[in-house]
């Protein structure tokens, strides 16, 4: 008996009788220029079918040839993974019928994989603090990538229910190296922001390499999320469900989450988890059932023939070890403490991919404060507003230091500041040159900010009475008005001397 | 006077002297292609227009004075399964039919480029599976000795188009003795190249370890001018050998076996051998004998497994390699009967059920099997250590031996349709042929007279280590010059001539 539909168990609840065991497969698609077994380019969004050639289409008679960047990029993946590199290793074929698989087999890596056995950590709010959890890493292989099927007609955009199936195969043969973690187990109920610590982590780390450009929304980093669960206590493994293309990292931890809730379910049911794959629905927070994994399915591994082993020299693997960056867990300790930033500002400046941008800033001569206060600011907010990434506003570090620069001669105050970003945005050129042309400067003619008082004066008389009387704090009423009569190009600080001033 | 029956080496000599020209020669292989084919049945497909062409190209060329390489306008066919921009390329399968290629294998553009008019393609059996060119889904090649007999296969075609004077030249491929027992049959020469040393990039793959491509010819010589032609790196085929082709026009020029040690391997000869396949060999031994050459008799135990394991290996790349002919993208697409609305899944099937032949079926059910898991190291993983052993015992043989030699195949031509309910009575065709392509190593066979019982040729196979293809072209042109010596004119001449119809033009 196979179970159909189970009541969901809540998490908490889930928890209080089953561990939770994951292991995540993480494709990594790599940014070579060239696609893993022949010279046709890998750029996004090209018209369909456009960048093929007879080997990446599968025509008869047409062979593989290994993209040497690719091993190259594998290599520096499974040594920041702290894996072992293998000094030969296969390719092999993966058999199975598919239209979108030109070759009806993928050339991927089976028992021999370029790297295994490594290790990672991330590390994860608890209720009791920060804590470090490890992942071991199984392996990362070679393979490559399948065309893409486009499903036109129906309401699912899945095959049933279409009329026609279209395929674009400029997809089949993009370099992927697969990442393959062993089971994590004991990170009980924090299994859902482990495993999305561990693909963020897997995606900063692969950023640093500049290996990928790891955009899960673009398909570029693909996660599949196994889980099961076993009784609490139990040291054996409960029968798991995989679920496919997980594609945020949002979703990574709803998708751990629901399926402990229907693991759950269905145990506490009575009944059998299937053994399957299963298809992540973004917009319910779902998962359904896709193809039962039975053991009739058999892809028939065999080493590829047309391809000779990959067998790294030492001096190789020496040498791209020694291109590795910075750990990312590391280079974060040591830029907070470099910067001064707290646990939960790091964690924010993090949070919004800003990391790289302050970092430049601060060396082209800006404080650590005000690189934060503008980049979790102003700009942030502009990102955010517009769904742009916080890279690609067309502001560069270089000008958040010279606005910055430019407030701390006092030429500007962070009012005027923020137009200058918007010229920025808009293109009108450096910030000096912005300040010139849209009349930004700060007024620091104290004959000029001396007539406006008096003229703030005459019009406030009460506000002026209490300030005579001693009542200092009511001095803001008319450095606002001051303000509003100046356009806001006037130092408050001068302001407010000159009303003190005036007044006493 | 046709050009027909010159060799390639006469043919380039009388048009580097202004002679003939390429477009004479072409023309006359054309002609006698129209003659004699109807019969034959070598040739898949034909492409006169296209060989004419290059034959006036390379005609202009040489009248301007060009540098031109020593076969340039020397007219070839090639087996199907090699790829042909603009020619029609099926590999003789029905799931084919009609498909041009969009892109030329490594060695078509080396036949381009160095101006040998493409006659057509030849004939095969379906896939390269087959001793007998009968499962070509295009009906059977005769042999040009008797057109009740079979040619050999899979490279029937390119044998018979050459024995029968339709080409001076062929391409060949042998995975299993394709090339080898084809020419023995037919009484011509083949060669299958060290693995690696003619690139594959571009031939329809059977099984990927073990196919070669080579020449099919009808002198020793020539063979050796068409292996240098094709052979060489390819950075496009990862098992193509990064070095230099060996010296093999030289060898085939030195044609000396004073001093040389021939070995004989028992375990290829003997019982299972027709009388008249070892009487020719043994007189073969005679002549090396007197020439000067050392006998020495050598075992190579392992070699009564390799048919067995060359079974599964085949096979098992085999079912993968053919896995990509599924109506999505080329060839045959044929709809489920009586299904609407059928699934991609479902035209898969009904493609290849209505598109692959018998004996194609069943090696892919035989591969499925022996990859499957549970069965994979019984089948499979053991056929490769047993290929490890014959390399083995290869390498010990070499130890002792210069070249090792044999009879090519165990019989001479039997007759079409006889062994078509019999599939290990025809796989036992290549026994001799097989344990070079599972150790990688290159083979030759050059005829050596007519059984007495049946008058039909019989094949003598020289094979050398690895990389030293020219050991087969010294030994096999010394062995070629001392037959002729005593036939006065070479074997072919003795084959009976072929009805011939008006060529029509
Ligand atoms: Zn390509």
């Amino acid at each position: 008996m196979t179970a159909t539909r189970t009541e969901l168990v809540p998490f908490d609840a889930a928890l209080e009788t089953y561990d939770p065991a994951m292991g995540l497969e993480v494709h990594v698609e790599l940014n070579t220029a060239s696609k893993m077994f022949c010279g046709c380019s890998t750029v996004f969004g090209a018209e369909p079918n456009t960048q093929v050639c007879p080997t990446c289409l599968g025509l008869p008679g047409a062979l593989p040839v290994v993209n040497g960047k690719a091993v190259e990029s594998a290599i520096r993946i499974g040594l920041a993974l702290n894996c072992s590199i293998a000094p030969w290793s296969r390719f092999a074929r993966k058999n199975y019928f598919y239209p979108d698989m030109p070759k009806n087999f993928q050339t991927s890596q089976y028992d021999e994989p370029i790297a295994y056995d490594g290790w990672t950590e991330v590390t994860v709010e608890t209720d009791e603090g920060p804590r470090v959890f490890r992942i071991d890493i199984e392996r990362a292989h070679m393979e490559e990538d399948t065309g893409k099927s486009l499903h036109v007609g129906g309401s699912t955009g899945r095959i049933h229910g279409a009329d026609h199936s279209l395929v674009d195969y400029n997809r089949a043969g993009i370099p992927l190296i697969e990442v393959v973690t062993k089971p994590i187990l004991g990170a009980g109920k924090y299994a859902p922001l482990v495993a999305r610590a561990y693909v963020a982590s897997l995606r900063e780390l692969v950023k640093a390499l500049d290996v990928s450009d790891a955009r899960m929304e673009q398909g570029s980093m693909r996660c599949d999320v196994n889980l099961s669960l076993a009784p609490s206590g139990s040291d054996v493994l409960g029968t798991r469900s995989e679920t496919k293309n997980v594609n945020s990292l949002r979703s990574v931890e709803r998708a751990v989450r629901y399926e402990v809730e229907r693991h759950a379910g269905i145990l506490d049911a009575g009944q059998k988890v299937v053994q399957e794959t299963r298809h992540w629905h973004e917009d319910t927070g779902v998962t359904t059932s896709g193809r039962e994994k039975s053991d009739a399915e058999d892809y028939r591994y065999f080493p590829e023939p047309d391809l000779v082993p990959v067998a790294p020299s030492d001096a190789w693997v020496e040498e791209l070890r020694a291109t590795l960056p910075e750990p990312p867990a590391e280079r974060r300790a040591r830029l907070q403490a470099e910067w001064g930033y707290s646990d939960l500002e790091m964690r924010d400046v993090v949070g919004a991919g800003a990391i790289d941008l302050i970092e430049a800033t601060i060396s082209a001569g800006a404080t650590p404060t005000a690189a934060r206060k503008w980049w979790l600011g102003d700009l942030a907010r502009r990102a955010n507003d517009t769904a742009t990434p916080i890279d690609e506003l067309g502001v560069t570090p270089t000008q958040v230091a010279e606005v910055q620069a430019l407030v701390d001669a006092k030429r500007i105050n962070d009012k005027l500041a923020r137009q200058v970003f918007d010229g920025l945005v808009a293109g009108e050129g450096t910030p000096e040159e912005i300040v010139a042309a849209r009349g930004l400067e700060v007024v620091s003619d104290d004959g000029a900010l001396a007539a406006a008082v008096d003229r703030a004066i005459e019009a406030n008389p009460d506000v002026a009475d209490k300030i005579r009387d001693g009542k200092v704090a009511a001095a803001g009423a008319l450095i606002g008005a001051v303000m509003k009569d100046m356009r806001g190009q006037a130092d408050a600080g001068r302001v407010r001397e000159l009303i003190i001033e005036k007044l006493s | 006077m046709s050009t027909i029956r010159l060799s390639a080496a006469e043919i380039a000599e009388k048009l580097a002297a202004g002679e003939v020209s390429s477009a004479e020669v072409t023309q006359d292989h054309l002609d006698r292609i129209a003659a004699v084919d109807g019969d034959v049945n070598a040739f898949l497909a034909l492409d006169g227009e296209g060989a004419l062409e290059t034959a006036r190209d390379v005609d202009a060329r040489r009248a301007a004075g060009e540098t031109l390489h020593p076969l340039a306008g020397v007219p070839i066919a090639v087996k199907d399964v090699v790829a042909t921009e603009g020619i029609v390329t099926t590999a003789g399968s029905r799931i084919l039919e009609g498909w041009v290629p969009p892109y030329d294998a490594f060695l078509t553009r080396r036949l381009r480029a160095a101006g040998l008019p493409i006659l057509g393609k030849t004939n095969m059996d379906e896939f390269a599976m087959g001793s007998s060119t009968e499962h070509s889904a295009y009906g059977p090649t005769h042999n040009p000795w008797d057109l009740d007999r079979i040619p050999g296969g899979s490279g029937g075609g390119s044998a018979a188009a050459v024995g029968a004077y339709e080409a001076p030249l062929a391409i060949g491929t042998d995975t299993g003795g394709s090339i080898r027992q084809p020419a023995a049959v037919t009484g011509t020469v083949g060669v299958k190249p060290t693995y690696g040393g003619v690139s594959r990039y571009g031939l329809i793959a059977l099984a990927s370890s073990l196919d070669q491509a080579g020449p099919v010819t009808r002198s020793v010589l020539d063979a050796a001018l068409l292996h240098e032609l094709i052979g060489g790196h390819d950075p496009l085929d990862s098992t193509s050998i990064d070095a230099p082709v060996p010296p093999v026009v030289e060898a085939a020029r030195r044609a000396d076996v004073s001093g040389l040690r021939i070995g004989i391997v028992r375990e290829l000869g003997g019982e299972g051998y027709q009388a008249g396949v070892r009487a020719r060999f043994d007189e073969a031994v005679t002549l090396l004998t007197k020439a000067g050459a050392e006998i020495v008799e050598v075992s190579c135990p392992s070699f009564e497994y390799a048919l067995s394991t060359y079974y599964l290996i085949l096979p098992a790349e085999a079912s993968s390699n053919l896995a990509k002919f599924d109506a999505m993208r080329y060839g045959l697409r044929v709809g489920p009967h009586g299904v609407a609305d059928p699934s991609a899944e479902q035209v898969m099937a009904a493609t290849r059920e209505a598109g692959f032949g018998d004996e194609v079926k069943r090696r892919i059910i035989i591969g499925t099997y022996a990859l499957s898991s549970g069965y994979y190291d019984a089948y499979y993983g053991s056929a490769q250590k047993v290929r490890t052993l014959i390399a083995q015992d290869f390498a010990r043989a070499f130890e002792q031996v210069d070249v090792l030699i044999s009879p090519t195949s165990p019989t001479t031509a039997f007759r079409l349709g006889s062994k078509l309910d019999d599939p290990m009575s025809m796989y036992l065709q290549d026994v001799a042929t097989i344990p070079a392509n599972l150790a990688g190593i290159p083979g030759l066979s050059l005829p050596v007279g007519v059984a007495e019982e049946d008058g039909l040729p019989v094949g003598l196979q020289v094979l050398a280590p690895a990389m030293a293809d020219d050991r087969l072209y010294n030994v096999g042109a010394a062995l070629e010059r001392l037959l002729l010596e005593q036939w006065g004119a070479p074997l072919l001449s003795k084959a009976p001539e072929l009805a011939t119809k008006e060529a029509t033009k």
